[in-house]
């Protein structure tokens, strides 16, 4: 152990690799507070997966330094390795032994006896509902199948700190919900999880906080809260009875509001990004809008207050939207 | 070709439910142990290996079909030109053949460090706090058994054709030890193409250009004193002339000293020198 004792699971400062050319990982600076799940949010190429690479020692970092509860990654990696586990992107299972195989070589590579590594090795397959599956070769499950034995691998001596690359890509809903509660499950017990995705809504459902990473670099940092907060308080969509009288709401809103109005497809809506600059909540500023239009006659047909989504918060931020295309909508309030 | 997810409908409507207290119990309760020894790492690895071989036995067939083949082949192809008949020629052959084969063999290994390190459970293993090298170790344990059965396989086609060691059980066990000792040792040059090159295409490329001139230019098919002086010069210093001469005294009855301990100076050789290269890139991978 070391004497440096640091409430923090994580620490880096200017974090670089480069391949050749690209500079994969361009100056990140992350700090994880231990017993939380930290999201790293970005696309496809973003550098998450080297970020996770160098903090789990399986990279040489070109450049910056990363700490681990303390630990160099590089002068103190098996320091690190001791204390970290890793799921990554594919399968880290060997696909040509079964599941029991699997966890028992891995119970027996962490130091277990070979009757306390079978027997661990049973109740995690029992825990994830896999052990009707144990006897056959992992290439045979299924994807939510695989991700499972995968962490289950990883859980096999509780870590302090849990890597999950990409959980759930690739991964239908409903296996996705599972993974998100074995997540759940396995921070309750106090092991720090670092989650790379680039689906927003599982940042919103898992991190406590999150950095936006694109390009390398991360390019925002902060609670959920504070990320929404960042590009304003919400928006407002309307739905007016008569479509002749759009572009006058429309300079009603924008008068009233200081909001950017953004005229939809559907000729009778149109939305308003609200402002945090007023201190108002978003709740305050829409009844002022609402009773301005009422003032001046245009009829209301529907109305609804959303929050600020990741999605917006990443198009803010970086400028072009993510590839993802399944994402959920705002939580939508009805008014 | 293996696909990464490929959905079971039928698999994943039967999968149980994650049980979230027993999880809660087991992550909780999780104790950790010392530390495997490098030897107990290694040994795990080895075990690793042979559930691969339970899994897939067709990957035995290099170490039974092929080496039937060789004896079969060059026996009866040179027997009667070289010693007058197979029967005569055989006793001089079959050790020399059982060493080229096994040390053929070994190249295996190579092809297949390169296609499992591409898979996920690599970057596992090389997070995990054990002895770097028992990774590969385990690989070569693993061969180890190959190797040990591709010689039964080999001695009991050559004692049908009436090959009959003097040097008896004895000998032809610690032919057989050394046969082993020396591919084992001979195979990091192998591990170190597998993770240098980058295609499984390329690693056979490779490993075909270094073994057969290696294996054929030595003692085991014939007498080298009938050979061009500067292709004697090689062929007299070649590690496979010496293991060979010493696997056929080996079993002949015999202690070749010198033999043997060329033999395992190359063993040595070879450890120390594609050891450390091989971890290098392990390391670095």
């Amino acid at each position: 152990m070391s004497q440096h004792t640091s409430a923090l699971a994580i620490e880096t400062a200017g974090l670089v690799k480069t391949f050749g050319e690209t500079r994969a990982v361009d100056g990140v600076d992350l700090a994880v507070p231990a017993g939380t799940v930290y999201g790293v949010l970005g696309p496809n190429g973003a550098g998450k997966t080297t970020t996770v690479k160098m903090l789990a020692t399986l990279l040489r970092p070109d450049g910056g330094e990363a700490h681990v509860f303390g630990h160099d990654v590089v002068r103190e990696a098996d320091e690190v390795r001791g204390r970290v586990s890793l799921t990554g992107q594919y399968a880290s299972v060997d696909e040509d032994l079964t599941g029991t195989e699997n966890l028992v070589l891995l119970g027996r590579l962490l130091g277990h006896h070979k009757k306390a590594a079978r027997e661990r090795a049973g109740r995690l397959l029992e825990a994830f509902g896999l052990s009707e599956a144990a006897a056959r070769q992992v290439k045979h499950y299924s994807g939510g199948m695989r991700r499972r034995i995968d962490i289950a691998a990883s859980i096999l001596n509780t870590p302090d700190l849990l890597f999950l690359d990409e959980p759930t890509t690739g991964l239908d809903p409903r296996s996705r919900n599972q993974v998100w509660d074995i997540v759940r499950a396995v921070v309750a017990q106090g092991t720090t999880v670092l989650l790379t995705t680039q689906y927003l809504d599982e940042a919103d459902q898992l991190a406590s906080r999150i950095a936006v990473i694109d390009h390398g670099k991360v390019i925002a940092e902060g609670t959920k809260g504070e990320l929404k907060a960042s590009v304003g308080a919400g928006t407002v969509h309307l739905r007016l009875r008569d479509s002749g009288r759009r572009p006058e709401a429309a300079e009603i809103l924008r008068r009233s509001l200081d909001a950017r109005v953004q005229l939809e497809p559907d000729p009778v809506a149109l939305s308003a990004r609200l402002g945090s600059a007023t201190g108002d909540t978003a709740a305050e500023q829409a009844s002022r809008a609402l009773a301005e239009l009422a003032r001046t006659g245009i009829t209301v047909d529907n109305f609804s207050l959303g929050q600020p989504s990741l999605d917006e918060v990443f198009l803010a931020l970086t400028g072009h939207p993510t590839d993802d295309t399944d994402d959920t909508d705002a939580e939508e309030m009805a008014a | 070709m293996s696909t990464v997810t490929q959905p079971h409908d039928r698999a994943a409507k039967d999968l149980a439910p994650v049980s979230a207290e027993s999880l809660a119990a087991l992550l909780v309760t999780g104790e950790r142990p010392p530390r495997p020894s490098a030897l107990s790492a290694s040994l795990t690895f080895g075990w690793r290996a042979i559930l691969k071989i339970k899994h897939v036995p067709e990957q035995l067939f290099d170490v039974t079909a092929f080496p039937i083949m060789m004896v079969l082949m060059y026996t009866y192809l040179f027997g009667g030109a070289l010693a007058g008949s197979p029967k005569e020629y055989i006793q001089f052959l079959l050790p020399g053949i059982l060493v080229m084969s096994v040390v053929m063999i070994t190249m295996y290994t190579g092809v297949s460090v390169n296609t499992d390190i591409e898979k996920g459970v690599f970057d596992r293993f090389r997070s995990l706090p054990i002895w770097r090298p028992s990774t590969m170790v385990g690989y070569l344990l693993g061969d180890a058994l190959r190797y040990t059965i591709a010689s039964v396989v080999m001695l009991t086609v050559g004692v049908i054709l009436g090959y009959r060691p003097d040097g008896g059980v004895g000998g032809v066990l610690a032919g057989i030890a050394l046969l082993v000792v020396f591919s084992f040792a001979f195979s990091w040059i192998w591990t170190m193409f597998g993770l240098l090159l980058r295609t499984e295409k390329s690693v056979m490329g490779v490993s075909m250009m270094v073994i057969f001139p290696l294996t054929f230019l030595s003692n085991v098919f014939v007498d080298p004193r009938t050979m061009p002086g500067w292709l004697q010069a090689f062929v007299n210093n070649s590690p496979i002339t010496h293991l060979s001469s010493a696997v056929r005294e080996l079993m002949a009855g015999d202690w070749p000293a010198d033999e043997i301990a060329w033999s395992l100076g190359w063993a040595g050789l070879f450890v120390a020198v594609f050891g450390p290269v091989t971890m290098r890139l392990y390391n670095r991978k």
